[in-house]
C-alpha cells in the first residue's frame, strides 16, 4: 500500500532518513516509534508530499507520491486522512464546521447533508455535543477527536496520526486507541500511527517499526517486538516498564 | 502570491465561500473604527493648527480649510489610514497565519487540498483592498472635521468660511488619488502580512518576528509608494 525505496532526506546538517525501505500493507495499522528526532514525524510527512525525499521514491499504491505534481498530487492526498499532533483545527470555525470543511470545499453536497455528515462522524468519536463549540472550548483530547472526525469523513483509504496520545491522559489515551482500532475494524481503514507510547503501539498495531539514525531497525509484529533482542527496541520497551512477561506478552489487546 | 490570488477572485465571492469575506471585511474595518476615529480627528486639528498658526503671520487663516482638506485627501487620509490598519489588522493577520503555519493547520489545509492561498490569503486581501478606501473616506471626513473644530474655536476661521474655501480649491482629483494609494495600501498590507505569516518558522518567537516585520516592511512600503504615487499624479 504505501512503500518506501532508498529514501534519503536531509534536514540541516542531519540526513533524518538515510537509505530508508519500509512497506505497510493495506488493511492495517502500522506503528512507527523510535527516540526523538529519529525521523517518525518526517517518515509521516513524507507519504503525503509535506516532504519531499532528496532521493529514492515513496509509493502509495501505484502512484509515486515523491514526485506527484498539481492534480496528481490533490489525488493522491485525497486518498489519506491525517490527524496533526495538535490537531490542526481552524480557530475560527467551530467543530462541526471543521470536520465539514473537506465536504465544503470539494464536493456539490448542500449545507444541511454536510451538517449530518459531520454530526455522524462526531458521533463515531463521541463528541457529537460539541458540533458548536469551537476548538479554544475544547480539551486537547477532544480537539484530537473532532480532528480525526475531520480526517474520516471523506472516508479515506488511509489515515495517518501523529502523535495521537502525546499530551493526554491516560484514560484518554487508551479512548484515543479504542478509536484508531475501531475505525480499522469498521471502515478497513489503513492506519500508521507514530507515536512514542509503546503501550499504545502494542495494543492498537498489527506491526510495529523502530526508526533510529534514519532507519528501520526492526519491523515485526507485537509479540515478536516484545521479544527483540535489538537494543534500541529493549531499550524502548524497558524505559515504558514492559517487560517480557508483562501483560501485553499475555496478549492483552484494546 | 498576489497574483495567485487574483486568479481565485471569482471562487471567494461565490454564496459558501462569502461570509469568510465579510468577517474579514467587519475585522478589518469596524474593528479598526475607534482608533482611526481618534487618529483622524486629531490629525486634521494638529494640521489646522500647525497650518492655522503660520497663516495667521500673514493674515491668510481663512486659507486652512484648503490646507488641511488637500492634505487630507491626498496624503495624509490614506497614509494615517494606512499606518492604522498595518500596526493593527496588519500585525495580527501575519499572527494569525503564523499560528496557523507553526500549528500545522496550513498543513492540514494542504492535505485537505485546499490551498492556502485561496482560503487564508483572497478573503484578507479582498478586505483589505475594500475597506482601505472606505476608512480613508472616513479619515478624510474626520480629519476635515476636526480641522474645522480648530479654525472655528482657536483661528476665528468660521465653520461656513473653512467649508467655502476648502471646496473653492480642493479637487476630485484629489480624492481620487488619495484612494486609489488607500487601495494599493491595502493590498500592501495584505499580502506582506499574509507572506511574513507563511514564512514563519520557530514557534513563538518566529511569530513574534513575523508581526514586527509585517508592522516594519508595511510602513516603510506605504512610504515609498506613497511618494512615488505622488510623483506620478502630480508633477
Amino acid at each position: 500500500m504505501i512503500r518506501f525505496e532508498n529514501v534519503t532526506k536531509r534536514l540541516g546538517r542531519r540526513n533524518v532518513l538515510d537509505g530508508f525501505d519500509l512497506e505497510i500493507k493495506a488493511g492495517e495499522t502500522f506503528v512507527i516509534c523510535g527516540p526523538s528526532g529519529m525521523g517518525k514525524s518526517v517518515t509521516l510527512k513524507h507519504m503525503v508530499r509535506l516532504l519531499t525525499p532528496d532521493s529514492g521514491h515513496v509509493w502509495v499504491g501505484d502512484d509515486c507520491v515523491s514526485e506527484a505534481r498539481g492534480k496528481e498530487l490533490e489525488r493522491i492526498r485525497a486518498r489519506f486522512g491525517v490527524l496533526f499532533q495538535s490537531g490542526a483545527l481552524l480557530e475560527w470555525l467551530t467543530a462541526g464546521e471543521n470536520v465539514g470543511l473537506p465536504l465544503r470545499e470539494h464536493t456539490d453536497k448542500g449545507d444541511e447533508e454536510i451538517d449530518t455528515l459531520a454530526r455522524e462522524k462526531l458521533r463515531m468519536v463521541e463528541l457529537e455535543d460539541a458540533f458548536d463549540k469551537h476548538p479554544s472550548d475544547l480539551s486537547g483530547g477532544m480537539r484530537k477527536r473532532v480532528a480525526l472526525a475531520r480526517a474520516i469523513i471523506t472516508e479515506p483509504e488511509i489515515v495517518l496520526y501523529d502523535e495521537p496520545t502525546s499530551g493526554l491522559d491516560p484514560v484518554t489515551s487508551r479512548t484515543i486507541d479504542e478509536l484508531i482500532d475501531n475505525l480499522r475494524k469498521q471502515l478497513g481503514i489503513t492506519s500508521v500511527v507514530v507515536t512514542h507510547d509503546l503501550h499504545s503501539a502494542l495494543a492498537i498495531g498489527n506491526r510495529i517499526a523502530m526508526l533510529n539514525y534514519g532507519k528501520a531497525v526492526e519491523v515485526s509484529a507485537p509479540e515478536e517486538f516484545m521479544k527483540s533482542t535489538n537494543s534500541v527496541v529493549r531499550g524502548f520497551l524497558e524505559a515504558q516498564y514492559i517487560t517480557r512477561r508483562g501483560a501485553w506478552e499475555k496478549g492483552l489487546k484494546v | 502570491m498576489l497574483f495567485e490570488a487574483t486568479l481565485f477572485i471569482p471562487l471567494a465571492l461565490t454564496k459558501r465561500r462569502r461570509s469568510e469575506v465579510f468577517n474579514q471585511l467587519y475585522i478589518t474595518g469596524i474593528k479598526s473604527l475607534g482608533v482611526i476615529t481618534v487618529v483622524a480627528a486629531f490629525t486634521g486639528m494638529i494640521l489646522a493648527l500647525q497650518t492655522g498658526l503660520e497663516l495667521r503671520r500673514f493674515g491668510l487663516q481663512q486659507n486652512i480649510g484648503t490646507a488641511v482638506t488637500v492634505v487630507m485627501m491626498r496624503e495624509m487620509g490614506p497614509f494615517m489610514t494606512a499606518l492604522i490598519v498595518a500596526a493593527s489588522v496588519g500585525s495580527a493577520i501575519a499572527a494569525q497565519v503564523g499560528t496557523m503555519v507553526v500549528s500545522e493547520e496550513v498543513s492540514a489545509l494542504e492535505i485537505m487540498s485546499i490551498n492556502p492561498v485561496r482560503f487564508i490569503v483572497l478573503p484578507r486581501l479582498i478586505a483589505l483592498a475594500v475597506m482601505m478606501p472606505i476608512l480613508t473616506i472616513y479619515t478624510n471626513i474626520l480629519g476635515v472635521a476636526g480641522g474645522a473644530l480648530v479654525g472655528a474655536t482657536q483661528l476665528q476661521v468660521s465653520f461656513q468660511a473653512y467649508i467655502d474655501n476648502a471646496q473653492l480649491y480642493a479637487q476630485n482629483k484629489d480624492l481620487y488619488v488619495g484612494l486609489l494609494k488607500a487601495f494599493v495600501f491595502g493590498i500592501v498590507i495584505a499580502t506582506t502580512a499574509c507572506h511574513q505569516g507563511f514564512v514563519t518558522t520557530e514557534g513563538a518567537v518566529g511569530v513574534g518576528q513575523a508581526t514586527r516585520r509585517t508592522v516594519i516592511i508595511s510602513f516603510l512600503t506605504i512610504l515609498v509608494l506613497g511618494y512615488m504615487l505622488t510623483r506620478v499624479f502630480y508633477r
